[in-house]
């Protein structure tokens, strides 16, 4: 076990680094942003003296060995529209969009369990028939435009939910739900695939057979055995909530680090960019981690070499 | 060889449709194949309609989608005016939601089939030298895919086309160059098991070129899970597109597209609902659409998933 979260953690530290390269030369493409934060006043040798006091100047690698350095070390260089440390801003947003992805996560699995178990148990029920709709519309809706939806019914109309911020607890509630959804729909139909699959399985009929109940079949039986691949993808929406929160709390402008990229990239704040993409893929590796390691605990056959 | 082995050396995916019933035309067996589910033929049919409103949408529009009309602003769906019926409201310059719906549809056609075209051919060619050739190459190729796909899809459009600035063509270069990763991974794992195949040490030993049997022999046998992975594709594109365009680091005025109308509509979501609410509507059942067809053709064209569920 500790050798396979040795090397896990070392693969994590490779793909970071690619990463790092990708997100680096990807928001130089159209060269520094010398030129948006120059007022228009500025002589050339005044832009060329801002560029160098950057460092933009220096060539595109020594810039990159000059970063990664300093990125192991947390110091992610100035936010140039902030004048503070970009790791600063990082860290003071993203704890607001762990708390909004988790209660969007929590909120997804509390609805598609229940809904995929009941929709394999009672296969071909109205039930399953309602929950199978349910996740081809929660799957094809702009998660965005449900959240607008869903200010247009709580808040202008019937003003029991605030449209917008995080100044207090309801706020949370619209932008979890709407990311929520599209989890839930992922979800219960991928629970509802993984129990039809085990219920067919030989140990299930042998439970019945020697009258263990139904109840007991399904959650101590058939449900752990489903787990893995409820977790699996799971896994990929905890990814795609991190994703979606992009979107989701630009619309419900939720102070998170989706919102802060936004803002940063309106702005061509590079510095703030650069990083908040790595704690985005840093967040997502150490999701990928944690599902790895569950992997074992789920199923004690599963041996990483 | 296995029963399983058989099964990937069956003819190609398309003569497989055909051979449904023999002698018939392929496109009758595509008809025919497609009556049998209810839920394709809906998928077919909204996407039949969406790509032809695509093509022929200011023809068939009841307003000029650009026309400004300062007199009827915000005006709610049914409102009447001497040039015509505004069924679904106007925005914010007077011009007609619903003519603007209908020629918005383009650009997600646009959008989704070129950007899943790029994405699709370049994740093909690097799963195939990937998994084909495997050493260095392979470590290489996979490294990068592992990078782009840790981080999240819509985060990594939203940073490029933010830097980039795009517009429609750019944004659509930015989708495909994004996408291949999926296809790449997918098409590599196929490719890994193709290559052990018999055909394969068959097609060495007399000799043909790695180009050859690369193209001739593992290409056609993997091609249909791209193909499968392309038609869910679509839609994830053309979300992408309306989630970009909507926060507007994508498609730019005066160009139509549904993700502007919405944040029109954000604006006032106070007073005009509709502006909001049915563009919303629109990319919904197109979405709904082609995952339809998409999940139908996958119930065709592989037999390995057919019946679950």
């Amino acid at each position: 076990m500790r050798g396979l979260i040795v090397r896990r953690l070392f693969h994590m530290v490779i793909t970071l680094f690619f990463v790092s390269l990708v997100v680096f030369f990807m928001v130089r493409l159209r060269g520094d942003p010398i030129s948006v934060m120059a007022p228009p006043t500025f002589s050339e040798e005044q832009i060329a003296n801002l560029r160098a006091a950057w460092g933009f100047d220096r060539p595109l690698v020594e810039q990159y060995v000059l970063f990664i350095t300093r990125a192991v070390t947390g110091d992610f260089g100035q936010s140039i529209q902030a004048r503070r440390p970009a790791m600063e801003l990082v860290l003071e947003r993203l704890g607001n969009t762990w708390l909004l992805a988790s209660a969007a996560a929590l909120l997804g699995v509390v609805i598609a369990l229940p809904l995929g178990i009941v929709s394999a148990v009672r296969r071909n029920s109205l039930l399953d028939l309602v929950s199978s709709a349910f996740a081809s519309l929660g799957n094809a809706m702009p998660n965005f435009w449900l959240g607008l939806m869903l200010i247009i019914i709580f808040s202008v109309n019937l003003r029991i939910l605030p449209a917008f911020g995080a100044l207090e607890p309801a706020a949370i509630i619209m932008p979890a739900v709407t990311l929520a959804v599209g989890t839930a729909a992922r979800l219960s139909r991928m629970t509802r695939s993984a129990i039809l699959e085990v219920l067919n399985q030989d140990y299930i009929r042998t439970a019945y057979s020697k009258g263990v109940s139904q109840r007991v079949v399904l959650y101590q039986h058939a449900l752990r055995n489903a787990l893995i691949p409820i977790v699996t993808v799971f896994g990929l929406q905890l990814g795609w909530l991190l994703g979606g929160s992009v979107i989701v709390e630009s619309v419900f402008s939720w102070p998170g680090l989706g919102r802060l990229m936004i803002e940063s990239i309106n702005v061509r704040d590079i510095t703030v960019v650069q990083a908040g993409l790595l704690w985005f893929s840093l967040s997502f590796l150490l999701i990928n981690f944690v599902i790895d390691l569950l992997y074992v605990y789920l199923d004690p056959r599963i041996h990483y070499r | 060889m296995t029963a399983n082995a058989h099964d990937t050396m069956a003819p190609s995916q398309v003569a497989r449709l055909a051979a449904v019933k023999p002698r018939q035309p392929r496109l009758l067996a595509f008809f025919a194949l497609l009556r049998r589910s209810p839920v394709g033929t809906l998928g077919f049919i909204i996407v039949i309609l969406v790509v032809f409103l695509a093509l022929f949408g200011a023809w068939v529009a009841p307003h000029d989608a650009q026309a400004n009309n300062l007199r009827a602003r915000y005006m709610p769906p049914g409102f009447v005016s001497e040039t015509g019926v505004f069924t679904l409201g106007t925005d914010q310059l007077g011009r007609d939601v619903f003519s603007r719906i209908i020629v918005g549809s383009s650009v997600s056609v646009l959008v989704g089939v070129v950007s899943v075209i790029i994405a699709g051919t370049i994740g093909v060619l690097v799963g195939l030298v990937s998994g084909f050739f495997g050493g260095w190459i392979d470590n290489v190729l996979m490294r990068i895919a592992d990078g782009l796909l840790s981080i999240p899809f819509i985060v990594l459009v939203v940073a490029i086309s933010g830097v980039l600035s795009a517009g429609l063509g750019t944004l659509i270069l930015i989708l495909g160059l994004t996408g291949w990763v999926t296809y790449a991974r997918v098409i590599r794992g196929e490719v890994l098991k193709a290559r052990e195949m018999e055909y394969i040490v068959a097609a060495y030993a007399i000799g043909q070129s790695r180009f050859h049997i690369i193209f001739q022999h593992i290409l056609p046998n993997v091609i249909s899970s791209a193909i499968i992975l392309a038609a869910s594709q679509v839609g994830v594109a053309i979300l992408a597109e309306s989630s970009l365009s909507f926060l507007g680091l994508g498609v730019k005025p005066p160009t139509v597209t549904w993700g502007l109308m919405l944040a029109d509509g954000r604006q006032v979501i106070n007073s005009a609902w509709w502006m909001t609410t049915f563009p919303g509507i629109a990319i919904t059942i197109t979405v709904l659409g082609v995952t339809f067809l998409g999940d139908w053709l996958r119930d065709v064209l592989d037999p390995n998933v057919r019946g679950r569920n």
